[in-house]
């Protein structure tokens, strides 16, 4: 399957919260590949992508963090002006809804991964499948 | 099934019957107070009234509240409205601090509350070939005492076990085959455990088909786990020492709502903070005054218990109206914006939510700002915090229903709200008025 496999923790919206995650994953050799937050009040979600999967879900469970799993497509696109537009065009004109989107350059003036979530993981894959688009596996994206 | 009853001609009495009874029993209970008990005597003669100026049933209003204070304070017989060698029976009604309630009963009082607990155990379906095994207190408490003497009216073999001893509980059900018992709620999940731990399954090995379960409040969830447990149908039963002990108000076979015997209390549902009464159907204080109560009649008492009016008429045909189960106390009402508001109604909107976790807590702040702080259900996290957002929403909508006023509600992750025991430890009032 062509799809990301991240990590979403709640968290009190407080200092000293994200220290705590990131020792607990730190102790189990576990490396953070990714990160993004998003608040609500007086929770957070920390959403992670991880090099060893299995170990950080078992690691946080047992230090008693509230974990979730969530599944995200990650695609492709140059690093150059219009590349991400040829993306978002594609979505918007099959209906689908980009949610929690993030990017990052991989190789400065090459190439750059769009991460994003959405209700329709199998028509957003077929849909940038179709316009030569290249979605990363789990294995591939870890390997960048 | 065809509905059953002890007293019919009591029990469906028509509305207008039934409160001109009230009337009538009203005036002769003020009369009496009036002439045999001091207190009243003297709260009467300050606001100027007596039986006479009882006119309607609305006049109630203006006879003087009676509270849980002027009961100890009359303590041990400063109520007591017959010489006390016609008073038979003394329960007492403790609380957890200061001198105890002292309540006689005359030998009519005795007969009058058994009459009501054998209205309420046919009403549930009991006849004389069951087998009710009395887990209550026997002694100053009225519980088992009372239930004891209206079960054995109908023709029940009652079994007087008192509570505790489960291995012996569980003897007697076994080897007398009881088919009902009468217990609290928080001994009947006990009982439920324990049975469980000893491999016993009550649907196989047992006869039980009624719990009659009372004297602290419970929730719907709590029925419907005890129901499950023993496949057993569970009456809910309200009463109080002060007036009868069980059998002011006791669930028929629908099973929604407890008749409470009108013929025997007046009541008045009333906000605790105004004294006046709240519209049908809203929650407030239940106020109770005996209309045949002989050795020491009270007028006007203030239960504490919350409660609500069911005004629509019952299926089963009784004409006596049917109140809610007790929600909580008044001591713990809230008033936020002016409204009121009970902890437990709070409570009872968040534990129907699955999502949501055990802990919350409220807390009043600023210039009357509710925020409800509740843990999210660690289960019920799917990583998103579009969901949390929304499940926000959906719980301050359930609770603006309930409570008439929208609160903040704030999401809080599981475990991370104090863990707190008494219901009272739940809210933090910070408020600067």
């Amino acid at each position: 399957m062509h799809t990301i496999k991240l990590l979403a923790v709640l968290e009190e919206n407080k200092q000293g919260q994200l220290a705590r995650l990131t020792r607990s994953l730190a102790a189990a050799k576990v490396n953070i590949r990714w990160i993004t937050i998003a608040t609500l009040d007086k929770v957070g979600v920390v959403k992670i992508l991880v090099d060893h999967f299995d170990t950080a879900l078992e690691t946080l469970r047992r230090d008693g963090f509230t974990v979730s799993t969530l599944e995200v497509l990650a695609v492709e696109v140059p690093d150059q002006p219009g590349a991400l537009h040829s993306v978002t065009e594609v979505l918007a004109r099959e209906g689908i809804n980009i949610e929690n989107a993030s990017g990052f350059v991989t190789q400065p003036r090459k190439r750059a991964v769009l991460l994003f979530e959405t209700n329709k993981m199998a028509e957003a894959k077929r849909a940038l499948e179709k316009q030569g688009l290249r979605l990363f596996t789990q294995a591939e994206i870890l390997a960048i | 099934m065809k509905t059953r009853y002890w007293d019919r001609a009591a029990e469906c009495l028509s509305r207008r019957k039934l409160e001109e009874l009230q009337l009538e029993r009203l005036r002769a209970t003020v009369r009496k107070v009036q002439k045999n008990v001091p207190f009243y005597q003297r709260k009467l003669e300050a606001i100027g009234l007596g039986p006479e100026k009882i006119k309607s049933l609305q006049d109630v209003r203006r006879l003087p509240f009676t509270t849980n204070a002027d009961l100890r304070e009359a303590y041990p017989a400063g109520l007591l409205a017959v010489p006390l060698r016609k008073a038979l029976r003394l329960h007492t009604s403790s609380g957890t601090t200061g001198k105890p309630k002292a309540i006689f009963f005359s030998r009519r009082d005795l007969q009058n509350s058994a009459d009501l607990i054998a209205r309420c155990l046919v009403a549930t379906g009991a006849t004389d070939e069951d087998i009710l095994q009395n887990m209550m207190t026997y002694g100053l408490f009225t519980g088992a005492l009372v239930m004891h003497y209206g079960a054995e009216k109908v023709g029940l073999l009652v079994i007087p076990a008192g509570p505790g001893n489960s291995e012996k509980q569980l003897l007697l059900m076994q080897d007398f085959r009881s088919t009902m018992f009468h217990t609290t709620p928080s001994y009947a999940l006990y009982f439920a455990d324990f049975l469980d731990k000893k491999g016993i399954d009550p649907k196989r090995h047992l006869a039980l088909r009624r719990g009659y379960i009372g004297a602290e409040p419970y929730t719907e969830q709590t029925r419907r786990k005890i129901e499950q447990a023993f496949g057993i149908e569970v009456y809910n039963s309200y009463g109080l020492s002060e007036m009868n002990g069980p059998g002011v108000a006791f669930e028929c076979t629908a099973r929604h709502g407890m008749h409470l015997w009108e013929d025997h209390f007046l009541m008045e549902i009333i906000d605790p903070a105004t004294g006046e009464p709240v519209p049908d159907g809203r929650p407030g204080e239940l106020v109770l005054t005996t209309l045949c109560r002989e050795a020491m009649p009270l007028l006007r008492y203030r239960t504490r218990d919350i409660t609500a009016l069911i005004p629509e008429p019952c299926p089963c045909g009784r004409t006596h109206r049917r109140i809610q189960r007790i929600t909580g106390r008044a001591d713990d009402m809230l008033i936020v914006r002016g409204v009121n508001i009970y902890p437990q109604q709070i409570e009872s909107v968040l534990m129907s939510m699955p999502e949501l976790g055990r802990n919350y807590l409220i807390v009043l702040e600023g210039l009357d700002e509710m925020t409800v702080k509740v843990e999210l259900s660690a289960s019920a996290f799917d990583g998103r915090v579009e969901s949390l957002a929304g499940l926000q929403q959906q719980v301050a909508e359930r609770l603006r229903t309930e409570l008439l006023t929208r609160p903040r509600v704030e999401l809080c992750a599981p475990g991370s709200l104090p863990v707190s025991e008494g219901k009272a430890k739940r809210v933090l009032d910070k408020r600067t008025l």
